[in-house]
């Protein structure tokens, strides 16, 4: 029984943020159903009341004090945009316009 | 004899007694460099003008002898991020991504005057055990130009190997340092997680993500952990523990050391070769006077699926930056959502595609407690294993991994077949334990690498212990380039 199908991997494609070819969706279909059922081997142990770790640290929150610190210039911190205009980046249109 | 066998206290010694200069540590890895990388392909990016720069005003300024790497060649992975010089991750979505800033462990090499020779070749975002998943370059294991370096610091510990650099920087997420060492005969270390600062380390999975040293040899390796560790008021996750002298914990001696050999690192699915060269391993450190017992890590087999559901699920997180928008390859689109897609599709690779999607899917609503939350649990089981173990022994020893280095091309194909190497390395990141690789030997004619675990923060036990093995191994590695004049 396939634990993913073609029709999930294209909804987790654009949660994702990726878009793939009719070719790519089946090969990806194929490997991740393997990876997932492959990772369902992690059901045969009882994790009934096991604490789930997010990190081996004791962690704790680091604070410092609230001071204003020199930052980048506008200049350098755009230096990698790809596309940028008036000192801001640039993306397409995000609203309609009217 | 190259300068690069003699090791870090040789050649600091020649340079403060002016029998050599830092020029000419420079110029033999650039002329190494020249010989043999049209062949390995370790780097991706060279800084000659710069590296040549620095040396020259460490040979007129005189001498320091405080100073820990002063003028020493170094590579350095391409996912730490280095002011000036580009930094790609070895991905197309960075092909042209200049750094604005130094990564905290790069700051610590200048502080320290290591010169960068330049940024190594890597699996795209560290995903990968091969270096086969780089969008730029196949690195060839100098050992045997049809085999794999071992990933993802593949380009790493090949320019160590090759002696094209004194040492390098890696990045350990799930063997990533400890395979390609083991794979091309050098000494990989990955740190307890939290020792060494991820600042500017370009985040791949941030809960088992560490930064540590590849080197020809122990002492060097201690040398260099002492360089990059320490509290960083630039992360959070980095340990307020006090940085030790690793360098004077290599005393030779370890008697009443107390090893711990886990049945099921020497079990199912490991190479008899393998066994073979680790059990000679543990009975030269019982003639040294360690005393080896046999132990049980009993949830071995669940890490590498546990690592697979994590990592993944981190990675989904934080490639999520990758967008077009700051920085990186944007294609062109009239759609906002759209641009994001088609800049995220044609800049990643299929390796990292599939695990955004695995991530994405193991997070999305519905899943996520049996996936994540599930995976998390077996975590915890998986970091009790260790702590029982280590409560009653000062190390753990087994393998690096379970083969020597494999061909080109033998695994890409088969994800799940790749993943399954990793599986006596993967725990450690789980467990956030350190754990160092080391060369024992030769099977046909191949590097094995002894891995030594460690409680949290005992990296000096581990050199001590590496140290102790490496001194009276009685051998020495040289890589053949087999295959360079075919």
């Amino acid at each position: 029984m396939s634990r993913i199908n073609e029709e999930q991997v294209r909804y987790v494609a654009n949660l994702a943020r990726l878009s793939f070819d009719d070719d790519a969706i089946k090969k990806f279909t194929t490997q991740l159903d393997d990876i997932i059922g492959f990772a369902e081997q992690l059901n045969e142990l009882d994790t009934e009341g096991i604490e789930p770790t997010t990190h081996v640290l004791d962690m704790h929150n680091v604070m410092r004090d609230d001071v204003v610190e020199p930052s980048l210039p506008r200049e350098e911190a755009l230096k990698n945009a790809p596309v940028q205009e008036d000192g801001q980046v640039k993306v397409p249109l995000i609203m309609e316009a009217d | 004899m190259p300068l690069f066998e003699e090791g870090l206290v040789h050649l600091k010694k020649k340079i403060h007694s002016k029998e050599i200069k830092a020029s000419d540590l420079i110029d033999e890895a650039y002329a190494r460099i020249n010989e043999v990388d049209g062949k390995v392909k370790a780097f991706l990016t060279l800084n000659e003008e710069a590296a040549r720069e620095e040396a020259r005003t460490i040979d007129e300024n005189g001498t320091d002898e405080d100073t820990l790497l002063f003028g020493m060649p170094i590579g350095i992975k391409d996912n730490l991020v280095t002011k000036g010089l580009r930094t790609t991750c070895a991905s197309h979505i960075l092909e042209n991504y200049d750094p604005l800033y130094d990564a905290t462990v790069i700051e610590k090499v200048r502080t320290q005057k290591g010169i960068m020779i330049g940024k190594l070749n890597m699996d795209e975002f560290a995903m990968g055990s091969s270096t086969e998943n780089s969008g730029f370059a196949l690195t060839r294991n100098p050992w045997d130009l049809e085999r794999v370096p071992g990933g993802s610091s593949g380009g790493s510990a090949a320019s160590v190997a090759a002696g094209e650099v004194l040492f390098a920087l890696g990045s350990d997420t799930g063997g990533s340092i400890r395979q390609p060492s083991a794979f091309c005969g050098v000494v990989g270390m990955k740190p307890t997680y939290g020792r060494v600062s991820r600042f500017g380390l370009v985040a791949f999975a941030s809960s088992l993500d560490q930064v540590g040293p590849i080197t020809r040899t122990v002492e060097d390796n201690a040398y260099l952990l002492e360089t990059i560790a320490g509290l960083d008021r630039h992360d959070s996750t980095s340990a307020d523990v006090p940085v030790p002298h690793y360098s004077e914990t290599l005393t030779g001696d370890i008697k009443g050391l107390r090893v711990a050999v886990p049945k099921e690192y020497l079990g199912e699915g490991i190479d008899e070769a393998v066994k073979d060269k680790i059990k000679a391993a543990i009975r030269q450190l019982e003639a040294l006077g360690a005393v080896c017992e046999e132990v049980s890590l009993p949830h071995s087999k669940y890490a590498v699926p546990a690592y697979y559901v994590i990592a993944s699920s981190e990675a989904s997180a934080n490639l999520a930056r990758f967008d077009g928008v700051r920085y990186g390859v944007r294609a062109e689109s009239n759609d906002l959502i759209d641009m994001y897609k088609k800049s995220r599709s044609e800049g990643f690779g299929d390796e990292v595609k599939r695990r955004i999607m695995l991530g994405t899917f193991a997070l999305s609503s519905g899943y996520y407690d049996a996936y994540y939350k599930k995976a998390q649990q077996v975590r915890t089981l998986i970091k009790q294993d260790f702590e029982k173990v280590l409560e009653n022994h000062d190390i753990i020893v087994g393998p690096a991994t379970p083969t020597t280095a494999f061909k080109i091309g033998e695994k890409v194909d088969d994800p799940l077949t790749m993943y399954a190497n990793d599986l006596l390395t993967i725990p450690v990141n789980l467990a956030g334990v350190p754990a160092i690789s080391l060369p024992c030997g030769l099977a046909d004619g191949l590097p094995v690498g002894l891995q030594m675990i460690g409680r949290p923060f005992a990296e000096g036990t581990l050199y001590k212990a590496a140290h102790a093995y490496e001194q009276t191994a009685g051998f020495q590695l040289t890589p053949a380039f087999k295959g360079a004049n075919e």
